[in-house]
């Protein structure tokens, strides 16, 4: 059988970039078992991707600062406390939340750009660095929160972001209760990724390279189209897409082509895979270094506006333990301690399968305690299947 | 010649691909100071690492005798026991600790379960005697200069009861006044029952203090000579290190007349702020278009630091002096700058900081000009797949396809891939630092036919080699570098490789 023999070698030649969404399969179908359904119905699953929202943006930059062998700590009270200067802005500045989103957004960069200051110019360890920014973060939140405590967002745009879902088109008689411009947009995504993949597939052919046997094509074809069919069909049952899904997927949609497709992209992966040849083949490592840590910093001042929009408040703790579930995400979707490996994409799926954890042992009514435990052996359990599969070679 | 202390009979040490010792046999005397010269890459280190048992029993054929036994050593910790120690140009000090906690690091004094501290200080203090070095025991080994540290490393060795002593290229680092007071000691260390091998290249010295002299060469024992026989001296050894026969290995080159000046170096000097001393004084040369410039030298001459230093300066050196391109003056701040002007840089260790391993070759061969590629920073794909199979292709670089990983392939295959990623930024000045170190003759070969190949298309080269014949097979010019400067400049008609050695070695 020539086609099973193929899938099997490109299953293997593959087995670590596929892995992870194995992984997320069987995760979400046992849940699925375990709770009779309710893990799958649609609006567990919109929650589920509400609530990966601000940790996924901030798992999309950390992959980045770990591919070039840093760290950032910061990140978790960066956002809280940009959470909370939004709010003031809109609250007391009495600024629009077109205003307030941009400001917000340039003082995560600033501060990315701080970071990268001290790691590209004094040689300071990211480490170290961003463990400073944790605590004056976690200090400046307070500050700033301490005379009012949680402060309330009254504005409705804002609190969309967390909590609202794209509008939908006018009643047209078919599919009563579907929210049918996700179905649309779905579809569209669906239309767009099979004309460009047969392109792609037309082009490489076309340079005599090689590609995927035609089966396994239409199979991964198939496939991904189902993934993307069955998911739009569960949303637009409920209330349709959220606005937090629509800037996860944006973000991820841009850092991905960003790192795999454009000059950037490869003079970062250059870095972190040997730094001494990247800056010997005329790459600027310090340059590198500043974009990639004002990403984070846009990147988790994003985490804080989508947090405080779905709270619909500032608070006091917001951000406490986002760094380490980005990072854990990171690790869980391939991204590589050494440097120089990881995808945007990875970490998307790593931040999905944390959060399928959490959300389907909640559901199970499973304690806190135990949540702990497991969510803690799948991320070593992740760890040691990437280094395993990395060391056999290829 | 009295009892020998340490006799190494017939080893033999393959590496994959290469024979690194070929069947050596070596002697030394007890008391004696024994010198072992030759060639970059003729087995001095394998066959002292082979003895400290760095190279574990069984990973080679032969047998070791030491104060009369044969010796099976499995690691360093072995040979130790046995009275061996061995010192490395790199120090193995730990610089943030003192100097008596390095003294005793390995095998601290103990009282009970506790370090005795003034027993160990104490006992420090006697060691620095021995080695005539004036510090605080308690001062940290970094605040320490490298000549200072040098004799920290060998009151080290002293504390263990050493009966072997091997110096590795002890005086490579040393000012003069350094290297005459370590040599005095070695004398000093003899007199009290010690016995030395020194490797060295500095013949000047050898000749100064070795009693016995074993010239090694290609893997193989070339000759033992007595100095108190008067069989030592600088001809002679030249003679042994050098002796083989230059064969065709080289592809026949045209020594044309050579066009105008592409790359003009004058009154060029770097200073190393973190050695606090010049690593480069004065230093003027030209290449011109069409022309292959060797740069012969010792390792550690500064032939490194010299191509860095003109390639965008990525160690931070403090410079003075001018460089020109093509008649223009330039400053390069950056590598960036340098490869924008036309110059390029194939390092000298592709894998530390040449190639990224983890990549694969059509990713390396592109990095350096991704924008020949890419439009409005977007990269085309499929146009980097073209580049790089032309690559293969033209350089025969041995990979199953332009996806392989470049850590999976040979040594040359990924000096091929080095040198395609440099050919790709289309340069007027190819530097190539040490372009064959580690690979076979046969990729050798073909490296050299690229070479000639791009000469005649109009591009200059400048070649950092420590292979003589290599420097005189395929030069068209030769400069020779010694401490930082150009001791030399050689047109190929008179060069020899006695004549580089000469200028090298002062």
């Amino acid at each position: 059988m020539p086609f099973i023999k193929n899938a099997r070698r490109v299953l293997q030649q593959n087995i670590r970039e596929y892995g992870m969404y194995i992984a997320l399969f069987v995760i979400m179908a046992i849940f699925t078992i375990t709770t009779d359904g309710i893990f799958i119905s649609s609006r567990n699953i919109s929650n589920l991707l509400n609530q990966t929202g601000y940790i996924a943006v901030l798992a999309v930059g950390m992959t980045l600062v770990i591919v070039i062998r840093h760290i950032d700590l910061s990140v978790g009270f960066l956002a809280g406390f940009l959470g909370a200067v939004a709010a003031i802005a809109m609250v007391f500045w009495h600024w629009p939340v077109y205003v307030a989103i941009p400001f917000v957004l340039a003082l995560g960069v600033l501060a990315g750009l701080i970071t990268a200051f001290l790691v590209a110019q004094m040689n300071i360890p990211a480490f170290v660095a961003t463990l400073a920014g944790w605590l004056i973060y976690r200090g400046a939140i307070l500050l700033v929160t301490e005379s009012t405590g949680t402060i309330i967002i009254p504005d409705a745009a804002f609190n969309a972001i967390g909590n609202g879902f794209i509008p939908d088109i006018p009643d047209i008689g078919i599919l009563p209760g579907v929210h049918k411009l996700t179905l649309i947009l779905g579809l569209s995504g669906i239309i767009l990724f099979i004309i460009n993949e047969i392109n792609d597939r037309r082009k490489k052919q076309a340079y005599n390279f090689e590609v995927l046997p035609l089966d396994i094509f239409i199979l991964k074809l198939v496939l991904v189209s189902a993934l993307v069919g069955g998911i739009t069909w569960v949303l637009a049952g409920y209330q349709g897409l959220s606005w937090t899904a629509v800037v996860v997927l944006i973000v991820v949609l841009v850092y991905d082509f960003i790192t795999s497709k454009t000059v950037l992209g490869r003079h970062i992966y250059a870095v972190g895979g040997n730094p001494e040849a990247a800056e010997l083949s005329g790459i600027s490592v310090k340059r590198i270094t500043y974009v990639v840590f004002g990403s984070m910093g846009m990147l988790s001042a994003l985490s804080g506006i989508l947090f405080a929009s779905r709270l619909q408040s500032a608070t006091t703790t917001a951000g406490t333990l986002f760094e380490l579930d980005a990072i854990a995400a990171a690790f869980v979707g391939g991204v590589s301690a050494a440097g120089g490996v990881g995808k945007v994409m990875g970490s998307l799926i790593g931040a999905l399968v944390m959060l399928s954890l959490t959300s389907g042992m909640n559901l199970m009514g499973i304690g806190i305690a135990p949540q702990y435990l497991v969510r803690g052996a799948v991320l070593a359990a992740a760890v040691i299947f990437d280094v395993a599969t990395r060391s056999r070679g290829k | 010649m009295s009892i020998p202390i340490l006799e190494m009979r017939n080893i033999t040490k393959e590496f994959p691909g290469v024979k690194a010792l070929d069947n050596v046999s070596f002697q030394v005397a007890e008391g004696e100071i024994h010198c072992l010269v030759g060639e970059n890459g003729a087995g001095k280190s394998t066959l002292m690492k082979v003895l400290s048992g760095v190279y574990p029993h069984g990973g080679y054929t032969g047998e070791i005798l030491f104060g009369g036994h044969v010796q099976k050593f499995a690691g360093i910790r072995d040979s130790e026991k046995a009275g061996i120690a061995i010192i490395y140009q790199e120090l193995a000090l730990v610089p943030e600790m003192t100097v008596y906690e390095n003294i005793f690091l390995g095998h601290e004094i103990r009282n009970g379960f506790m370090v005795d501290w003034n027993e160990t200080i104490k006992r420090a203090g006697e060691m620095l005697k021995k080695v005539r070095l004036e510090v605080n025991p308690a001062a940290k080994v970094k605040d320490l200069g490298v000549g200072k540290q040098q004799l920290v490393e060998i009151a080290k060795a002293l504390s263990r009861d050493v009966k072997l002593l091997i110096l590795d290229e002890p005086t490579a680092a040393l000012n003069e006044d350094d290297s005459e007071n370590l040599l005095n000691l070695l004398r000093d260390l003899k007199n009290h029952g010690v016995t030395c091998i020194m490797i060295s290249h500095k013949l000047k010295e050898v000749i100064e203090i070795a009693e016995t002299v074993t010239v090694l060469r290609d893997g193989q024992t070339i000759c033992t000579l007595d100095a108190p026989k008067g069989e030592v001296s600088q001809n002679v050894l030249i003679k042994h290190m050098v002796g083989r026969e230059i064969d065709n290995i080289y592809p026949h080159r045209e020594h044309r007349q050579p066009g105008e000046v592409v790359l003009a170096v004058a009154n060029w000097s770097a200073y190393n702020p973190a050695l606090g001393r010049n690593v480069l004084s004065d230093v003027n040369f030209i290449v011109r278009k069409g022309e292959i410039v060797g740069l012969a030298g010792l390792m550690g001459s500064g032939r490194t630091e010299l191509a860095l230093s003109i390639f965008g300066n990525p160690d931070g050196y403090r410079i003075k002096g001018e460089i020109s391109v093509k008649g223009k003056k330039r400053r390069f701040t950056h590598p960036q700058k340098a490869i924008g002007a036309g110059v390029a840089y194939v390092t000298e260790d592709r894998k530390s900081d040449g190639l990224i391993l983890i990549q694969d070759v059509k990713q390396n061969i592109t990095l350096a000009n991704l924008r020949a590629i890419s439009k409005r920073g977007v990269v085309n794909n499929n146009a980097e797949v073209k580049v790089a199979n032309d690559y293969k292709t033209s350089l025969n670089i041995k990979t199953p396809s332009v996806e392989q990983k470049v850590g999976n392939l040979s040594g040359g295959n990924q000096q091929k891939v080095s040198l395609g990623k440099w050919l790709f930024v289309k340069p007027d000045v190819l530097i190539l630092d040490e372009p064959t170190r580690g690979i076979d003759v046969g990729a050798k070969y073909e490296i050299y036919m690229i070479m000639t190949r791009l000469v005649e298309q109009g591009m200059c080269i400048i070649m950092i080699s420590s292979e003589l014949p290599e420097v005189l097979g395929m030069s068209d010019r030769v400069y020779i570098v010694s401490s930082g400067k150009i001791a030399g400049e050689l047109p190929i008609e008179e060069a020899t490789q006695e004549k580089i050695m000469h200028l090298a070695t002062n």
